[in-house]
């Protein structure tokens, strides 16, 4: 049971981390702050909770697990109100989206 | 191969990759042209380092790193929100602070133009000067 324990928290430990650097290569790669955006808020805060969850497994008293998954709580809440905030204030500040876009919804709407 | 070892290398390779997408954020923070863009790339470093800090934690069974994790989310979340503030009580972008700069940059330049004509003007009228005056 323990040795189980551990493996699925070695596992845990890996994927989190490639989804972090997943994360990280979508911030470099993509092409503007609207898309980059997908990437920060989505795979990052998958990374660091899968690593809290890792953390929770591998954690043998309650106080640990219990503390550990309330910060996955906590992440799972912050994370999209904080960039959609962000978002929200630079598309209405003006920050354009990129000209491969196909689509943007929030653009005002043409007189009839 | 024990399940030890098997944990241990993979807590080391989990470090590395952390390390790795650290690395390649800062870059994108250093470069990223426009401002919200280096505020996600703050947002996200925050979360790798509360992947680092639940990895410390396994590999140092210290239970006391998921409280500083907790509270270094807050920290973010609290930071990225005040900047979302700041990007919007600004209200330009930077191609807006570029063109003011520019026009300003070219006014500065009429300037400087029209008081060295009347200068020139100034010196033409009262010295005399038929060398100077030729222009």
């Amino acid at each position: 049971m323990y040795e189980l324990a551990t493996l699925v928290s070695a596992a845990f430990l890996l994927i989190g981390s490639l989804f972090a650097l997943v994360a990280a290569v979508g911030l470099l790669r993509l092409p503007d702050l609207y898309t980059r955006m997908h990437a920060a808020s989505k795979a990052g805060t998958m990374g660091s909770c899968l690593m809290l969850i890792a953390l929770a497994i591998h954690a043998s008293d309650v106080g640990t697990v219990t503390r550990a998954l309330a910060g996955v709580v906590f992440f799972l809440l912050t994370a999209p109100v904080s960039s959609h905030l962000l978002a929200k204030a630079a598309y209405s500040v003006g920050y354009r989206l990129h000209s491969s876009s196909v689509l943007d919804e929030m653009a005002p709407k043409e007189e009839k | 191969m024990s399940v030890q070892t098997i944990f241990d290398f993979s807590v080391t390779l989990a470090l590395a990759i952390l390390s790795l997408s650290f690395f390649v954020t800062i870059y994108r923070i250093i470069k990223g042209p426009t401002l919200p863009d280096r505020i996600l790339g703050l947002d996200m470093l925050v979360g790798i380092a509360i992947g680092f800090i639940a990895v410390v934690g396994i590999k140092t069974g210290y239970a006391l790193y998921i409280d500083v994790a907790i509270a270094l989310g807050l920290v973010g979340f609290l930071a990225t929100v005040a900047f979302a503030r700041f990007v919007l009580s600004r209200g330009k972008t930077e191609d807006d602070i570029l063109a003011e700069a520019r026009l300003a940059a070219s006014e500065a330049r009429r300037e400087v133009r029209a008081a060295a004509k009347a200068v020139a003007k100034a010196n033409d009228g009262t010295a005399r000067n038929p060398e100077q005056g030729e222009r």
